[in-house]
């Protein structure tokens, strides 16, 4: 990469070439005739379909979105009850005036098949909110205003939600400066008010607000939660998030496309591997190219690995903001041993960056298989540790269970997805729902626990952390197969140095590839993958130029967390704290 | 054994004496480079190898700074640990302000230090914009060794009396 950043900086004084073929998905016949499909359906006939996308697309009215977001959810042969994502696209120079798309992503349990929807609207005219249909929207049309300032009209609550009250203007437009600051002083702080939904009623004791975060041992530094309570009770709570907003799609936007991977990595800091996977994954989908199988078992075995890694600290701080702090040493130690093999790897432990755009930066070390098989080996002696301390231990449970309670039907509404999900009993899981990386070749099992409480939550992520090691044990059993770790594309991936030092072709492209960058086709796509909290997609735009047009990250705590304040009222205040470590909650990836 | 502060010049030669002779600023520092109390100012992925830091594997006891203490009112150091965005910076100069006297601050890894890569429009470019820092540790994140060898200077600085205040 240090090369890469020396010769960028020499100026580039012609014309920034542009990859005008557009993006062609692979199967875009089927989803075209899904989407006529769909179309025919009672209720959805008056569609526009896009075609040739990688999702089946619609492109609906201002006024009608609403209608046809209801018709999705209920209709019995579509049952579209999983909100995924929404969001909002600029195209300042578009013809019409209507600049903005808002974009619905919609997940369907029953048919397993994911549907985009898009509205246009300008900069004054409200969308009508969808949060009527879907309460996960919530939080999301919140996110839209606050970046792109599209109103929605009947939300409940529209205001800022990552930038603070002193901001001016809406970050994510073309037309906003990436560096431009406002300045927040202490002064303003006050201005931020939270909602409290607290019902008027009477009792002899006098109701108390506590602020609780965002400096705050449970809180993980960057969480504020803002509670009223009647005695311990908490009669009404609020969240409020953007302590950590550090502005990664408006970075992805100003960065080539092989530069936004160490920016994917601090999303969720706890498994940065799947991060990047999911991201370069997106990307390869873009490009029409696949990693080589090497590189697709190593990342394979690595994202495994970090997964554990999640589950294990998630588990560990949890224990510790309760007043456990045994388990946090032991359940440390593993995650140690699992950095020292990344660090092997490719040099970096917490956030590796080690993927590439079509396969990985180094091969690994010729002593990885060992170096696994070691870890998988000693991780089920500490797990068990901990086990035995907390599993069957009466006060540990007198904490959990039945506390932080949420249902199947509300967790799906919210947008829940991973182990809080599978923790209100829904058996969903990417890895088996649409499987990349080779995961339909292992043989596992998807944890599912029915209560929907922190109990509940903390036996899925501690099954998760079993079902991970079957996969590893099979893995490491069928070898590791031959071959380079990266693509031979001259436009995706960087000659050999000994190539690049020798031919004058060779050298050529790496001047081209480093200059110019990657430039895929014209087009959109998405994909996903399971990360440690659930359903980590990326949405990516291109224009052709060796800069994302957009990257859309879909975060999988953003969802589970505007539940948060749900899921707290009518509890203790100390049930809070358990309840925000079961959920794992990780800032980066809440607030990007 | 503990060797104090000036006994090893000044110890008189001869049976059983047991005296030295040092100055009080000197002994004071001494105390305090040794039992610094950390204020985890946490906000992302570096308050991950923070606590790595601290568990047993590194294990920062050995050099007296493994009583993490989140009230400010109970420490004397505090680690920002992780990128600090403009609606945190009000937040983490209030902290601040609370820590009692002497107070050190340490920056760790390159967001706390200078905005990192996130050259955008809601990160503090450094945090040095509000705070004055005593000691910039680099990395993205730091490895646990570059934050404890960021602890072993700042109590070298202390201990040299660098920063009496």
């Amino acid at each position: 990469m240090s090369t890469m950043t020396r010769l960028s900086s020499v100026p580039y004084t012609g014309p920034a070439p542009t990859n005008r073929n557009p993006y062609v998905p692979h199967n875009a016949e089927a989803f075209d005739r899904r989407g006529a499909e769909i179309r025919r359906t009672k209720g959805l006939e008056g569609l526009d379909q896009e075609l040739g996308q990688d999702l089946p697309t619609f492109r609906v009215d201002r006024a009608d979105i609403v209608g046809v977001l209801r018709t999705l959810h209920d209709d019995p042969s579509l049952q579209f009850i999983l909100p995924l994502d929404l969001f909002g696209v600029d195209y300042p120079n578009r013809d019409g005036g209507e600049r903005f798309d808002v974009v619905y992503q919609l997940y369907s349990f029953e048919n397993n098949e994911r549907v985009r929807l898009k509205v246009r609207t300008d900069e004054q005219t409200p969308v009508p909110s969808s949060y009527p249909v879907y309460r996960g929207f919530e939080w999301f049309e919140r996110e839209a205003y606050d970046l792109y300032g599209i109103r929605f009209e009947g939300h409940p609550d529209l205001r800022r939600i990552l930038t603070h009250e002193a901001f001016q203007g809406h970050a994510l437009r073309k037309d906003y400066d990436p560096a431009l600051r406002w300045i927040l002083t202490e002064k303003d702080i006050s201005r931020i008010v939270p909602k409290l939904a607290i019902e008027p009623e009477d009792t002899e004791f006098e109701r108390v607000t506590l602020n609780l975060g965002p400096s705050h041992p449970a809180t993980h530094g960057t969480l504020r939660i803002v509670v009223t309570l009647d005695g311990e009770t908490i009669v009404g709570a609020d969240t409020e998030i953007g302590y950590l907003h550090r502005c990664f799609e408006k970075m992805a936007e100003t960065h080539t496309w092989q530069q936004v991977i160490p920016f994917t990595d601090r999303l969720n800091y706890m498994s940065a591997i799947i991060n990047n996977v999911g991201y370069c994954m997106t990307v390869e989908k873009l490009l029409g190219i696949k990693a080589p199988e090497r590189a697709e078992y190593i990342l394979l075995v690595l994202s495994e690995l970090m997964r554990i890694a999640d589950h294990l600290v998630c588990i560990g701080t949890n224990m510790v903001d309760i007043g456990a702090l045994t388990n946090f040493w032991y359940l440390f130690q593993p995650r140690e041993e699992i950095y020292g093999l990344v660090e092997a790897c490719c040099g970096a432990r917490l956030l590796p960056s080690y993927t590439r755009i079509g396969g990985l930066a180094v091969d690994a070390p010729p002593d990885f298989i060992e170096k696994a098989r070691r870890l998988v080996e000693m991780i089920p002696r500490y797990v068990g540790d901990a086990e035995k301390l907390l599993t069957k231990n009466r006060i540990f449970r007198e904490r959990m269970e039945g506390t932080g309670v949420i249902s199947k039907e509300d967790a799906i509404n919210w947008g829940f997805t991973g182990p809080c999900l599978r923790a209100s009993g829904v058996p969903h899981d990417i890895r088996k729902a649409s499987p990349y990386l080779g995961y339909e070749t292992y043989d596992f099992d998807i944890p599912v626990a029915y209560e929907g409480d922190n109990y509940a939550r903390y036996l899925v992520r501690l099954e998760e952390i079993r079902q991970s090691l079957r996969i590893l044990k099979q893995a490491l059993d069928r070898g590791m197969p031959e071959g380079p770790v990266i693509v031979d594309d001259p436009y995706v991936a960087l000659p050999p140095k000994e190539k690049v030092y020798n031919e004058m072709e060779s050298l050529i492209y790496h001047f081209k590839l480093i200059m110019h960058g990657i430039q895929p086709p014209v087009g959109e796509t998405y994909f996903q993958v399971e990360g440690g909290n659930g359903e980590l997609g990326f949405y990516v735009v291109s224009d052709g130029t060796k800069n994302p047009y957009r990257v859309r990250v879909r975060p999988p705590c953003f969802a589970i967390y505007q539940a948060f304040r749900q899921m707290i009222t009518g509890g203790q205040i100390a049930d809070v704290i358990a309840t925000l470590g079961t959920v794992n909650i990780i800032a980066g990836e809440l607030d990007r | 054994m503990i060797t104090l502060p000036g006994e090893r010049k000044s110890q008189e030669p001869g049976e059983g004496s047991t005296w030295f002779t040092s100055t009080l600023d000197y002994l004071v520092n001494w105390a305090r480079g040794n039992s610094l109390w950390p204020l985890p100012f946490g906000t992302a992925c570096c308050a991950i190898e923070f606590m790595s830091m601290v568990s047993s594997h590194y294990d920062i006891s050995r050099f007296g700074a493994e009583v993490v203490r989140f009230s400010p009112r109970q420490s004397d150091v505090m680690i920002v640990a992780g990128t600090i965005v403009d609606k945190m910076a009000p937040v983490m100069k209030k902290i601040y302000d609370q820590m009692p006297d002497p107070k050190y601050v340490i920056s760790m890894g390159a967001c706390a230090t200078s905005g990192g890569f996130y050259r955008a429009y809601h990160v503090v470019q450094g945090i040095d914009e509000v705070l004055p820092v005593d000691i910039w540790v680099p990395g993205c994140p730091p490895t646990p060794d570059g934050l404890m060898y960021g602890i072993l200077k700042l109590k070298e600085k202390i201990e040299r009396g660098e920063l009496d205040r």
